[in-house]
């Protein structure tokens, strides 16, 4: 059984196929990017992309995962460093408070961009609707997702 | 203003958007240990055993901890030493922690915490504080001597005078609940023995030297013997004190003792049920007003539910007594304020800090006087708020800092057009009623008489002219270190990129005290406003000569020191070069000392704080008649800051404060039931969602204030504190039905029957 992680095909190992993917994530591949917030579903700071679209990974097996391809916050960079436009949306709009959110944030965003390149904030809004952030009020995040719109005409 | 930075720029942003930012549950070791907590089942019990010997015999396990463990100190606390490291002689609350298994995985701990057998007896429980006020109530800490953690007071004028000569006197009853932080990060520590003999701690805490002060007493250690490094925090809100300092001390006693690091996580149910929460207010309220609307007399009874342990409750209750009059001037006051212990879950330290219970009283029940009086309610507040030279309900005179209560009010009504829009409000008719409503508050600023309240700030220049700044002041999200940075970068005149803000270590600067109390950018931009003035002086006193100038007359701007004529100029880097070679130390050492306050207890009478903050915010709302949804609107917020440091983090302190309280008016109601909390999760329990929240808009009002070295005040909580009583006040605009308890719960029935 394999899978891919930020476009490394990995072998899933044996003791993991019955554990949660955010524990595989953190705890093998040292993807510390997702987070733990509930462990139940409700909070969405574990959110990965499951091909390109936003899973809660505390909710998945990592068996469940076979033959997927995932994104998480860590692959969404160049290699180089050089931020995707929406990361640096999200630091020029003020959207990144204690930053405990951010990773799983950006990520339903990224799927909501890719799927509609041209949402509205209410659209943004159900979008993140999922992903609780109890620092910003959400509006400033809004605003980078807005602003970083226009950057995903061109891919 | 020079701009010194990017827009958005934060010190931790390309970290946190990358993935890349540590927090602590992703420090990892090599042979680490993990540790989790066990409760028992009991609310209030007498603790007579803990066997251990089942837990100690699981797989994995390496040790199981518990209060007879402890070399040092047990019990803790800032104000009374009532809270447990462990669980000694009682169990008094459900989320005592008796014991902490230490196991070489997360999994084989948790496997083995249900073996732990728990002897106790039980006592009778009690969940509410008037039961707990009675004689004949049993005592939860017996060498306590009363359940009474503490009392306050205001005495002002005659109120028995000040009701007879009212035209109009209003009685009512309001009661607010517990409330979660729901921090996103719950609480986690990590501990490790060092080779020089320092016990490392770090955790997701708000406060290292408190920390460290548990930490050090619990190991029975100096203080210098521990060093509590800050990591980026996941939230706090004032939630991460207490609780997540003794998460810490458990963790270090475990590290000690095995000589290993360890790792201990809390599950969010973990969290959820043990750490302190905001407190629920009971408050009897009784308003004397004329019939012109002046607000002749005020008597008031505030119950706090204090829960299992002291934490800070008298500091809460003593800020809500200050403030117990909203912000309006009242020349007969009776207010008593009492602490209660019971065996609900703790109550400390939350955003708001005992005022947004007080706000959502005070502003309520204004709007429905001047309803009684068939005055405006604006009108009604017009005549009674604190202006430039009132004296304040504790004899404090407002001076020495612009008082902007009526502009805040101008700005916001103006910019929501509040009063053509009031015309259009429902009250009661049609299924989807539309309200509008506002609310007001002044509040102190930073800790007023709760404490010493004093800052440092380490401004260390290299001889290539970057700087390293290090303050008494934690980072818990809100941006602490942006904003001490570019206030340096300010100062400096230089680019706030060579700016390198060191993370805080309790071993490297002297304790400050916390970062609560909105006391951040006042408390510790000051201390690096002051730093960099006295190095500048410093700077200056050298280089004077050679700019053809008097040492006062040295500018530094643009990464240069600047003549009085622009053509003599020397680089920063190049000075800083320069002093080394002189065997100076481009060194400074910054201290803000708040300005003294007074408090008598026995009166209730002081200057209560050395500076206060004015904030305004209106919301729009409709509410479905059938069903009771409410959906808000339009929201609108006016505070006066003193002066904006960076706009960016200001309007996330706008906006997320608003949010919070949204929650707290509509959403947020931690139901402990005999004593176990049932919403035990981020599923059930519901703090707001995108969909939630309007658009909101932010009004900052800049009055430079001079008691703060930066003219900056505060915002952190002024902007939580009144969206509670804004909503309510739109809802009763909608529907015609004034509610007294949070949340406002719109049931179908409300919109035939009536509240109260
Ligand atoms: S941790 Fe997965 S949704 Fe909260
Ligand atoms: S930024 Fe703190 S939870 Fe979103």
């Amino acid at each position: 059984m394999q899978l891919t992680v930020n476009g490394i095909v990995r072998e899933i190992p044996e003791a993991w196929i019955e554990k949660s993917l955010i524990r595989y994530l953190r705890e093998e591949l040292a993807l510390t990017g997702a987070k733990i917030g509930c462990e139940v579903g409700a909070c969405g700071t574990c959110t990965v992309l499951v091909d390109d679209r936003p899973v809660k990974s505390c909710l998945k097996k990592v068996g469940e995962m076979a033959g997927a391809s995932i994104l998480t916050i860590e692959g969404l960079a160049v290699a180089d460093g050089t931020l995707h436009p929406l990361q640096q949306a999200f630091i020029d709009a003020g959207a990144v408070q204690c930053g405990f959110c951010t990773p799983g944030m950006i990520l339903v965003a990224h799927a909501l961009l890719l799927r509609n390149p041209g949402p509205t904030r209410e659209e943004i809004r159900r979008a993140i609707h999922g992903n609780l952030c109890r620092c910003t009020g959400y509006q400033q995040i809004i605003d980078a997702v807005e602003q970083a719109a226009p950057h995903y005409h061109e891919f | 203003m020079q701009s010194v930075k990017a827009k958005g720029w934060r010190n931790d942003a390309v970290a946190k958007v990358t993935g890349r930012a540590q927090f602590t549950d992703d420090l990892k070791f090599p042979d680490l240990l993990h540790a989790v907590p066990v409760y028992s089942d009991h609310v209030h019990a007498k603790l007579l055993a803990v066997d251990t010997t089942a837990a100690e015999a699981s797989p994995g396990v390496v040790r199981v901890l518990t209060s007879a463990d402890v070399p040092g100190a047990n019990r803790f606390g800032q104000i009374i030493r009532d809270f447990r490291i462990f669980a000694d002689d009682r169990i008094r609350y459900h989320g005592d922690v008796v014991a902490v298994v230490v196991a070489e995985t997360r999994e084989q701990a948790t496997q083995a915490a249900p073996l732990l057998r728990v002897e106790a007896e039980p006592l009778p429980v009690l969940l509410d504080p008037e039961e707990a006020l009675k004689a004949d109530a049993i005592l939860i800490h017996e060498n306590h001597g009363s359940n009474v953690i503490n009392t306050h007071r205001v005495r002002r004028g005659d109120v028995q005078k000040g009701f007879a000569r009212a035209d109009l006197v209003i009685e009512r009853t309001w009661q607010t609940p517990f409330i979660e932080h729901a921090y996103m990060e719950t609480e986690v520590s990590v501990c490790f023995p060092r080779p020089d003999g320092v016990l490392e701690v770090r955790g997701s805490m708000q406060h290292p030297f408190s920390t460290r002060r548990f930490v050090a007493a619990c190991l029975g250690v100096p203080l210098a013997g521990v060093e509590v490094v800050g990591m980026p925090l996941g939230g706090g809100f004032g939630g991460k004190d207490d609780t997540a300092a003794i998460v810490c001390a458990r963790t270090a006693l475990a590290a000690k003792l095995l000589n290993r690091p360890v790792k201990m996580w809390y599950s969010r149910e973990c969290s959820i049920r043990e750490s302190y929460k905001r407190h629920p207010y009971r408050v009897y309220y009784k308003m004397g007003l004329s019939g012109t609307g002046e607000i002749i007399a005020v008597a008031c009874k505030i119950i706090a539910d204090g829960g299992a342990y002291c934490s800070v409750t008298p500091w809460v209750t003593w800020r809500s007594t200050v403030q117990c009059c909203g912000p309006y001037r009242v020349e007969n006051v009776h207010c008593d304020t009492w602490g209660v212990y019971t065996n609900n879950v703790v109550s400390g330290a939350m955003r708001g800090f005992g005022s947004p219970q007080m706000n959502f009283v005070v502003e309520s029940i204004i709007e429905e006087a001047a309803e009684k009086l068939g005055m405006s309610a604006i009108e009604v507040r017009r005549r009674n708020l604190v202006r430039q030279g009132s004296v304040t309900i504790t004899g404090q005179k407002l001076d020495g800092h612009t008082v902007a209560m009526e502009q805040v009010l101008d700005r916001v009504l103006e910019a929501i057009d509040y009063e053509n829009k009031l015309k259009k409000c429902s009250r009661g008719a049609g299924d989807e009623q539309y309200g509008i409503g506002l609310a007001m508050s002044y509040r102190g600023v930073s800790l007023g008489a709760e404490g010493v309240d004093f800052c440092a700030a380490i401004v260390n220049v290299q001889a290539d002219g970057s700087v390293i700044l290090d303050v008494g002041v934690h980072e818990n999200g809100q941006g602490a270190e942006t904003a001490m940075s570019l206030i340096l970068a300010r100062e400096l005149g230089i680019a706030v990129e060579k700016i390198h803000y060191k993370r805080s270590s309790t071993s490297t600067i002297p304790d400050s005290g916390t970062t609560v109390a909105s006391r951040g950018t006042i408390m510790g931009g000051g201390a690096v406003a002051l730093a960099a003035r006295e190095l500048k002086t410093k700077i200056a006193n050298i280089f004077a000569a050679e700019l053809h100038c008097a040492p006062e007359e040295v500018r530094f701007v643009d990464n240069h020191l600047l003549g009085k004529e622009e053509n003599h100029a020397l680089p920063f880097a190049e000075a800083m070069r320069r002093m080394f070679q002189q065997q100076q130390f481009p060194y400074a050492l910054g201290v803000y000392r708040a300005p003294r306050v007074t408090w008598d207890e026995e009166s209730g009478q002081g200057n209560a704080y050395f500076t206060w903050v004015y904030g305004c915010q209106a919301v729009e709302l409709t509410v479905h008649k059938k069903t009771g949804k409410v959906k808000l609107l339009n929201a609108v917020a006016c505070h006066d800051v003193g002066r904006a440091i960076d706009n960016t983090l200001l309007l996330g302190q706008f906006y997320g404060g608003m949010a919070m309280g949204t929650g707290y008016a509509l959403h947020e109601d931690l139901q402990i039931v005999d004593g176990k909390i049932h919403h035990a999760n981020l599923n059930r329990y519901r703090i707001p969602r995108a969909l939630d929240l309007p658009e909101m808009k932010a009004i900052v009002v800049e009055n430079f204030d001079a008691v703060s070295p930066t003219g900056a005040k505060s915002i952190g909580e002024p902007s939580n504190e009144i969206m509670a009583p804004a909503i309510a006040n739109a809802l009763y605009h909608a529907t015609g039905v004034r509610h007294y308890t949070l949340p406002i719960k719109r049931t179908p029935a409300d919109g035939t029957k009536g509240g109260r």
